[in-house]
């Protein structure tokens, strides 16, 4: 018996050394992590249970028959983040490149499909040079089973893909469909078309970090939410960023107990809205100062800024927040903040995380570039996702709300459930200048009697009371009872029920 | 007594004024600009009246506007505060046709000591030594040597039309005299044009000390000395009562001559007389300030007195009921003054919102904070960056000190830039402890600016205690969420591993009944505390000393402020630390070769094209920020390599704007 334990013991060492140590070290001198390094600092000590470590691929073609190492370039298993179950699959580089094999794609929709079973999410780590091309059909057809995995449980069990390392050609659309992806900077890439072929064919010369690097991603495309600047971090933010998810789309997200005082005031909000209309303010000061203990994890803070989205706390339980920034481009709306909104507004959804929603929005941004890219859709994107959520909805307009971008933050109309603004919102079509120079067209050459007409409408309309005559608002607050207005809000929404009719799916203007 | 005072004022100032005045009944207006609108002195005070645009010109200093604000409101009085009006004498005058008194001074004393050679006259008459010197021309050598002698030891030779240090020499010696004033005079004339020199006493580690005096018309006093020979460019940086320095017979000798000096022009308010004393301890008469000075709460803290309020009785006619043997010193007194100003960035000012403004706890006797500004409020970019004045009292200057410290640790300001680091290193420096001071101190102690160098290595334990325990407390909670698989629920581990920097500390942390007890190399300290997540301030007791660290969360890490210093910390598990340490270092790029935006504003315009050639000093940029309008200038000879911004655009701290050739 004991020296059948023994040789357990042996064939677990073996495999734990993946790739060998040469790679390992390789892996270090990139500042990189080995794949059950990273699952070490992701898991609590000692949670995770590894599965299939004896797998082996099944090619015998081009020599492979005698490159068989065990796990076959990914380590799978499940363990627990702050005593909550995860799925998970971490790539790993030292093994073949951490390619994918028909084998590799197996057990990581094994552990796909055993989440789906119990409940629980799917993260992974996403370090792999790509197919394994000895294999060729075999490995795209792993793909695709990983695919439409990733699809049938979007929507139930969370899933975050963490890209530790390169990442390219059809491999990324399985991160492409998981609700997050965070990249490690300097060390992962993702693109569709690596800098080669870009050069071939469009004679293009960009680098892999250029080409898809974390900055590129997570600035100018959007494909990723966020980046780190090492593996450690990384791996430790996404510990903090699973606090505030729930297992799955039946559960509410999780409560972590918190000193915070529910209807704590902070008198500092009455000044921060500045006199003058046109200056800007830091919409994110406000969210830091009513959120629990000012920790808040924002979500693609360097995409589309004009848009804040992100996971908070009130009363210890999750709260996705989506905000306009007015700090960047005024905070109106455009092709991009609408569109990484949306997402984040059907996430929410998807997952039972109620939704604040905070209001300085001028507009729609306005020229040819957004018409031409398709404002009419993307904007829509936005509309649709508020008006189909049914989480709890607690609506604050801090000061703009104009037009058709008041409609889409989250009214009222939109099943808005408490739709409160301070003093000095302004509800209306437009700002007073514009809409006197409308109205008054016919004046237009007269300075005098356009000011005069521009207090006018600025005195009936640019305040929160015409809404509220209406019943639109609710009610006025001041701002520094935000919290606790927001708290109790949310406090009565908890156990909100409202369903949407029965259909297959809704159709969003993709 | 008045019923009714206006404050021709804003900030700390007002709000100090109105505090006095609240507290003998006096009912108050405030008076505001533009940029003033939401102010702490407007809230404060019983009435309110706009007088004006942001711009002190068109508002703080317009008379007409104040003396309508009395007449509207019925204000019986005014007080000036500092600064503006508090020393123009045809404000006093104005103020005096419409009946309306004047909280401090006469107009013959404002006039007087408003005059420098006049006041100097003034003084001379009245006994009050004066720097030694001799005006005339001096015609030759000789002449400057016997002048020297009868001024005595050491002497400067300064040419009449000098400047930047030329022209200038020290003469210990009748042959440094006599070789001085020919090479003064023969450098004045090659520099200026003009040969002439005049001798004055030189004064050796100069110190810069006041006496505060009361008056009331008859009965004149002083009450003890400030030393502000702190102070960077001839602005007081850190003022302190008593004066380390003086003797009680030093001190009796300068608050006689200064009684002296105010009984000849008739003084009737508090004032205060500014000496320079040199390391002999003779002391020469510079000015008289004829109104209420910024760091008069120290005089305040050790006398028990309230001057605002001796002030006010004294407009309103009232005698002063104290002798001089009442005026008794008691104790220490320090006063920092918290200016929003970036010291790493040669004390560029910082305008802005106060994001978080969370003043040290006031002791009565111990810390005293006269402030202007609220959480939230705003550092106008019209006024003085000033955000608060921390006074702090003790049984002795040590004392002072240590409580000083401590407060400064407790003062959370996030929004702009502080110059508390620069204050704690001041504080820090042996030679301040040992009160060796003169007003070349920060010149002579941060001979090339202020660095993160300059402040001291402390005692790490204090850090890793601190952040060590709000880490466990982290922990502890996160064990306690919800969703848990039954029966496997988390345990919170009491060993980790405190990467300060990148550094690593093996830490055990224990939860007690007061706190915890961290284990640091080896050695075992008690942290009694009350921490409670959210709180930014972690005050604790470590072993018996009192300590406040500034913690703010930074995602799953820490920013830690304490003593002037800021440190990033993250707690790892013992894994997690051996894996940060294999991660590569990231090195800042180099901006060197880059035009930097100093703060966030609108780019207006750019002077440079790619591909040009720029020479030092000449003008690249202009930055519009809080509607002023700033040039940025070349620091160097380069070639504009590219251009990263464009006109119009909205730029924040640090975005680049030009890049140049290496």
């Amino acid at each position: 018996m004991h020296e059948i334990i023994r040789q357990l013991d042996e064939k677990r060492a073996a495999a734990r050394l993946g790739g060998g140590q040469r790679r390992i070290d390789a892996q270090h001198a990139k500042g990189k992590l080995t794949a059950r390094e990273r699952i070490d600092l992701l898991l609590d000590p000692g949670s995770f249970e590894e599965w299939d470590m004896f797998v082996e691929h099944r090619c015998v073609e081009f020599g492979m028959a005698d490159s068989k190492i065990p796990s076959d370039g990914v380590v799978t298993g499940h363990g627990t983040i702050n005593g909550r179950l995860v799925f998970l699959f971490s790539q790993d580089f030292t093994v073949l490149g951490g390619s994918l094999s028909e084998t590799h794609a197996a057990k990581i929709c094994k552990i796909m499909d055993q989440a789906m079973k119990v409940g629980a999410p799917v993260i992974g780590l996403n370090d792999s040079g790509g197919a394994r091309i000895q294999e060729g059909v075999d490995s795209l057809a792993g793909y695709a089973e990983v695919f439409q995995r990733n699809v049938l449980a979007s929507g139930v069990i969370p899933q975050v893909s963490l890209i530790m390392g390169p990442c390219a050609g059809g491999a990324v659309y399985s991160p492409a469909m998981t609700d997050f992806i965070f990249m490690v900077e300097d060390s992962s890439y993702m693109f569709v078309t690596g800098p080669d072929v870009v050069k071939t064919v469009t004679h293009e010369q960009v680098t892999a970090e250029e080409l898809g690097g974390a900055i590129t991603h997570t600035s100018k495309s959007g494909v990723a939410d966020l980046s780190f600047e090492n593996d450690v971090v990384a791996l430790l933010q996404l510990r903090r960023f699973m606090d505030f998810l729930p297992a799955n789309n039946k559960q509410k997200p999780p409560v972590r107990p918190t000193d915070h005082a529910w209807d704590s005031y902070d008198m500092s909000l009455d000044n921060l809205i500045p006199n003058n209309p046109n200056m800007p303010y830091d919409m994110k000061e406000l969210i830091l100062k009513i959120v629990d203990e000012g920790d808040f994890f924002e979500v693609a803070p360097k995409f589309a800024a004009n848009i804040i989205t992100g996971l908070a706390r009130m009363e210890g339980r999750t709260i996705g927040i989506v905000a306009n920034q007015p700090m960047v481009l005024a905070g109106c709306l455009d092709i991009d903040s609408a569109r990484k909104a949306a997402r984040f507004v059907r996430f929410c959804d998807a997952f039972n995380i109620p939704l604040l929603t905070l209001v300085d929005v001028p507009g729609f941004m306005p020229g040819t570039s957004q018409e031409y890219g398709g404002i009419i859709k993307h904007g829509a994107k936005l509309l649709y996702a508020y008006a189909e959520a049914t989480v709890p909805k607690v609506t604050l307009i801090t000061r703009k709300a104009y037009g058709g971008a008041y409609d889409v933050m989250s009214s009222k109309h939109l099943r808005g459930d408490f739709n409160y603004a301070w003093p000095t919102a302004e509800i209306a079509v437009m700002g007073p200048k514009g809409a006197v120079e409308i109205i008054f067209r016919q004046d237009l050459d007269n300075a005098e009697k356009i000011a005069e007409r521009t207090e006018e409408y600025r005195r009936l309309f640019a305040n929160p009371f015409v809404a509220g005559s209406r019943g639109f608002i609710d009610e006025v607050i001041l701002p520094h009872g935000t919290r606790k207005r927001v708290n109790r809000a949310f406090a009565i929404l908890r156990d909100k029920a409202l369903e949407n009719p029965w259909r297959k799916h809704g159709n969003i203007p993709l | 007594m008045f019923d009714k005072i206006l404050i021709a004022n804003r900030g700390e100032i007002a709000c100090r004024v109105i505090k006095s005045a609240r507290k003998m009944g006096i009912k108050t207006v405030a008076v505001y600009s533009d940029a003033d609108r939401d102010s702490l002195h407007v809230d404060l005070a019983d009435e309110r009246v706009h007088i004006g645009a942001s711009a002190s010109a068109e508002s703080y200093l317009v008379m007409d506007r104040i003396i309508q604000a009395c007449k509207d409101t019925g204000a019986q009085a005014v007080h000036p505060g500092y600064g503006f009006l508090s020393e123009n004498k045809a404000f006093q005058a104005a103020l005096d046709k419409e009946g309306i008194a004047f909280i401090g001074p006469g107009n013959r004393a404002i006039e007087a000591m408003g005059d420098k050679i006049e006041s100097k006259k003034l003084a001379a008459e009245a006994k009050v030594s004066t720097v030694p010197g001799y005006m005339g021309v001096i015609k030759d050598a000789e002449e400057a040597v016997k002048i020297a002698k009868d001024i005595g030891f050491p002497v400067m030779i300064k040419a009449s039309a000098g400047g930047g240090g030329k022209g200038m020499r020290v003469a210990y010696t009748e042959e440094e005299a006599r070789d001085g004033f020919v090479s003064a005079t023969n450098e004045a004339k090659s520099s200026f044009g003009d040969d002439r020199v005049f001798v004055e006493k030189f004064i050796e580690e100069p110190r810069h000390i006041e006496i505060q005096i009361l008056a009331d018309g008859e009965t004149c006093l002083y009450v003890g000395e400030r030393e502000c020979s702190i102070q960077r460019r001839h602005q007081k940086v850190i003022e302190e009562a008593p004066s380390p320095f003086l003797t009680p017979e030093v001190r009796k000798a300068m608050g006689e001559q200064a009684v002296a000096l105010a009984k000849a022009v008739d003084y009737k308010s508090a004032g205060t007389v500014e000496f320079i004393v040199d390391a002999n301890r003779n002391f020469y008469f510079l000015e008289m300030n004829t109104r209420l000075q910024v760091e008069h709460p120290v005089t305040e803290m050790i006398t028990g007195l309230d001057l605002v309020e001796w002030m006010i009785k004294i407009a309103a006619g009232r005698k002063l009921t104290l002798t001089q043997d009442d005026i008794k010193l008691s104790g220490w007194s320090l006063e920092c003054r918290i200016y929003a100003e970036d010291p790493y960035r040669g004390f560029l000012p910082s305008i802005g919102r106060l994001t978080r403004f969370i003043p040290p706890e006031e002791v009565e006797g111990q810390v005293r904070v006269d402030t202007g500004v609220e959480d939230g409020g705003e550092i106008s970019m019209y006024y003085d960056p000033m955000i608060a004045k921390l006074i702090t009292h003790g049984k002795d200057r040590n004392e002072a000190i240590a409580r000083m410290r401590e407060a400064l640790d407790a003062f959370y300001i996030r929004g702009v830039s502080h110059n508390i680091p620069f204050l704690a290193s001041l504080l820090s420096k042996e030679r301040f402890v040992e009160g060796r001071l003169t007003t070349n101190f920060i010149a002579e102690e941060y001979a090339d600016g202020f660095h993160a160098a300059d402040l001291p290595a402390e005692d790490p334990t204090i850090l890793i205690a601190a952040v060590a325990c709000v880490h466990r407390k982290q922990v502890q909670r996160e064990s306690l969420i919800s969703g848990q698989i039954a029966g496997h629920e988390k345990k919170a581990r009491n060993d980790w591993v405190v990467r300060l920097g990148d550094t690593n500390h093996p830490v055990m942390i224990l939860p007690t009944d007061t706190g915890h007890d961290v284990t640091v190399d080896g050695k075992t300290v008690s942290v009694a505390h009350a921490w409670r997540f959210g709180d930014p301030l972690f005050k604790a007791v470590i072993d018996g000393r009192p300590v406040v660290v500034q913690i703010d969360r930074e995602g799953v890490g820490y920013r830690l402020f304490h003593a002037g210093t800021q440190d990033h910390a993250l707690v790892l598990t013992e894994t997690a630390a051996k894996y940060a340490a294999l991660m590569p270092k990231k090195e800042a790029p180099d901006m060197s070769k880059f035009l930097l935006s100093p703060m966030p504003g609108l780019l207006v315009s750019l002077a440079v094209e790619e591909g040009q050639e720029v020479k030092a000093g000449e003008r690249l940029a202009v930055i519009e920020a809080m509607k002023m309008e700033n040039v940025l200038k070349a620091e160097r000879d380069g070639t504009v390599l590219k251009i990263h911004a464009a006109p119009g655009d909205s730029l924040s701290v640090d975005q680049k704007i030009i890049e140049f050739e290496d």
